[in-house]
């Protein structure tokens, strides 16, 4: 805080250099008449010691590693280790996909992260009359331990660490991975990883529910439970605020209705008799890396100072590992262009600069052709070498959290802090974000930001480069990654052989023992596990399931 | 269309995506260009689309689709519309569809292909030409 007299001088000296520019203005109007964040959050012409004079900075702003955390979660940052470089994959087979996973490790990324296809998302077996066309599209069709294999053939699990973006199925997905270090002799304690096991945002915005939010929770908190117990280096969930972003929703939106589900997942775990210290510490989170790029390093600040404020003074953690929020970093899908598609490369690359100068855990970058496939390769490759040029030349991990300080900076972090804060006891005043998400609230929120985002771009007040202002004419593009749909077929094959190979009366009798559990209170994980070792079927353990907890039906507004 | 001024359409996500993002924007924008938009919801097969285009008495049927299943589940879709007697509404459709898969989907009968960056202005004046004009399938 600066004295009162050295305020004074600087508030008269603005007062002075708005008047004449004000003149200036008058003669030689600014660009536009209104400047607003990407999120729509005012943005002044200038800010000064004045704008940030009442923040008190051990209270606030404070160390990193310390409460709040709004300088990072780790007392080092990247000078003691980068963010772990992620690159989400998968698509085909299991083969397919286990030799992109190798390719992107030997090209120096240091983590794993599986992308599984729609069938296997939604827990349906590749031959599953709904699964026609799917099988493989999206991500890696996974049908059963056997799959998980060849998956991660030649990959040490006890060497590697892992994030699985499955989510209703997230038990099943979990069991198999622990099936595979059971046979590999690797005890659980050594898997290093993450399972998504985010229901709430599915039913928020990105649809792969299965089960209704009651049983869907309970199944949650079994796994944060059982991986409390017996997986300490992993991750048991992911909360994520990515996909809602991609949805269409403000960065202020971004970090409350994450944290608001956040918040119901502490809940509900509480309720499930779990001690808050005991699980919270594990909690991670997910975050899109959008492109306005200040407002960007502002919001991963607001959200950790937030997230370590409800976790110490509403929640009563006690552990400081309770208070800190871990997260993934993904740069956002929705600002690929299918236009002049290498420019893609400046926009992943600017996101994910504003990701690391956050101070994000891991990041994934995105690859330039992904506005229309997934990506190939070489496409893949410069994603990756994106974030190895920004850990290895442009010296911002010198130092923590270089921004800090900045006036607007530390004034945008406040601000959207206190717009998700806002949101986020709405959510509350519902009843919680169940209750939200039965309303429709939160969707209706989001796709409304959504839909002026659009009339913005229509009215070209948003530039999207390529896009809505110089644009080409371009040919159609060439050497996308294209799935075969024999991925299908093999898939269909290989499971009529597992059926005719496998012990039936174990299966069955597994997914008896499973289907009473789920009746009652007991975790379901151990019952999960012992039917994936008898080589239950995804679809089959899902149907399991779906038998005691019916499914979910989506809701029909916009 | 008859003597109904109104023009309704249903927007439908054929099949296991669930990215809405488009759907619900168009759909926003269709009700504010004045139709009367229903949208499914997530997860429909063929045969649930071509009960809604029947029990909702659409005009025209947007369908959406970003998973790469479109080449499948299309030619599912138009076989339940024509097994219906349905032949008459405007079909489109829109999301991640590659440019070479375009003409063997318009010879299905679905008369546009909206792709990434489709102006939603655009959207709603082919859909309004095509009623004005007076055209059948």
């Amino acid at each position: 805080m600066l004295g009162k007299k050295c305020l004074e001088k600087i508030a008269q000296g603005f007062k002075e250099w708005e008047e004449i520019t004000n003149q200036q203005t008058a003669k030689n109007p600014e660009q536009k008449s209104e400047f607003e964040t990407l999120s729509e959050l005012t943005v002044k012409r200038l800010y000064t010691p004045v704008d940030i004079d009442h923040i008190d900075y051990t209270e606030q702003i404070g160390f990193p590693g310390q409460y709040p955390f709004t300088r990072g979660v780790q007392n080092t940052m990247y000078r003691g280790r980068f963010w772990t470089m992620r690159q989400y994959a998968g698509f085909g087979s299991a083969e397919d996909t286990n030799q992109r996973f190798r390719y992107l490790l030997q090209q120096g990324q240091t983590g794993l992260s599986v992308a599984f296809d729609l069938p296997t998302q939604i827990g349906y077996d590749s031959d599953h009359p709904l699964a026609l066309g799917e099988v493989g599209k999206v991500g890696v069709a996974i049908d059963s331990v056997r799959d998980m294999e060849v998956l991660f053939s030649a990959i040490p699990l006890d060497h590697v660490s892992t994030s699985m973006t499955i989510n209703s199925p997230a038990a099943i997905l979990t069991a198999m991975y622990l099936a595979l270090a059971e046979r590999d002799g690797i005890s659980f304690v050594k898997l290093r990883g993450t399972i998504q096991n985010d229901v709430l945002k599915e039913y928020i915005a990105r649809g792969t529910y299965i089960f209704p939010p009651k049983p869907a929770m309970r199944i949650t908190t079994d796994i944060l439970a059982y991986c409390a117990k017996n997986m300490p280096q992993w991750n048991s969930i992911s909360i994520s605020g990515y996909h809602m972003r991609e949805a269409g929703c403000t960065a202020a939106q971004e970090v409350a209705f994450t944290l608001a589900d956040g918040i119901t997942y502490v809940e509900a775990a509480r309720n499930a008799g779990l001690e808050i210290d005991d699980f919270a510490p594990r909690l991670s989170f997910f975050f899109s890396a959008h492109q306005d790029f200040l407002e960007e390093v502002a919001k991963y600040r607001a959200a950790r100072r937030l997230w370590a404020r409800i976790m110490r003074e509403k929640f009563k953690a006690k552990n400081p590992r309770s208070w800190m929020l871990r997260y993934h970093v993904q740069t956002a899908g929705c600002s690929l262009t299918a236009q002049q598609p290498l420019l893609n490369i400046l926009r992943t690359g600017f996101e994910a600069f504003s990701a690391v100068l956050g101070g994000c855990q891991s990041l994934h970058t995105n690859s330039y052709d992904e506005a229309l496939a997934l990506p190939t390769e070489q496409a893949a490759q410069i994603a990756l070498r994106t974030q190895q040029i920004i850990a290895h030349e442009t010296g911002v991990t010198e130092t923590i959290d270089p921004l800090a300080g900045s006036y607007y900076i530390e004034d945008l972090t406040n601000r959207i802090e206190s717009e998700a804060e806002q949101y986020i006891n709405k959510v509350e005043e519902m009843g919680g974000v169940i209750r939200a998400i039965e309303s429709g609230y939160i969707q209706g929120e989001i796709s409304h930001s959504a839909y002026e985002y659009q009339k913005k771009v229509e009215a070209k007040e948003r530039i999207v480069v390529g896009v809505n202002k110089f644009q080409i004419e371009e040919s159609s593009p060439s050497g996308l990654l294209k799935i075969d749909m024999s991925v299908g077929d093999c898939q269909g094959e290989k499971l009529k052989k597992l059926r005719s190979e496998r012990n039936s009366q174990a299966v069955i009798s597994s997914l008896d023992q499973l289907k009473k559990a789920a009746q009652k209170d007991e975790n379901l994980m151990p019952l999960i596990l012992d039917a994936v070792r008898a080589e239950a079927t995804l679809g089959e353990i899902c149907d399991a399931l779906r038998e005691v907890f019916g499914e979910y039906i989506g809701s029909v507004s916009y | 269309m008859g003597e109904r001024q109104i023009i309704r359409v249903l927007l439908a996500k054929p099949g296991l995506d669930g990215h809405d993002r488009g759907a619900k924007v168009i759909a926003r924008a269709l009700r504010d260009a004045g139709m009367e938009v229903i949208y499914t919801g997530l997860r429909q097969t063929p045969e649930q689309i071509a009960i809604a285009v029947e029990q909702e008495d659409v005009d025209a049927l947007m369908l959406s689709i970003l998973s790469g299943a479109h080449n499948n589940i299309f030619p599912r879709i138009m076989e339940e519309l024509k097994n219906r007697g349905i032949n008459d509404i405007l079909v489109m459709a829109g999301g991640i569809i590659p440019q070479e898969d375009i003409p063997g989907l318009k010879s299905l009968g679905i008369k546009e292909v909206f792709g990434p960056g489709t102006e939603l202005k655009r959207i709603v004046k082919f859909i309004k030409d095509h009623f004005t004009a007076g055209e059948k399938s």
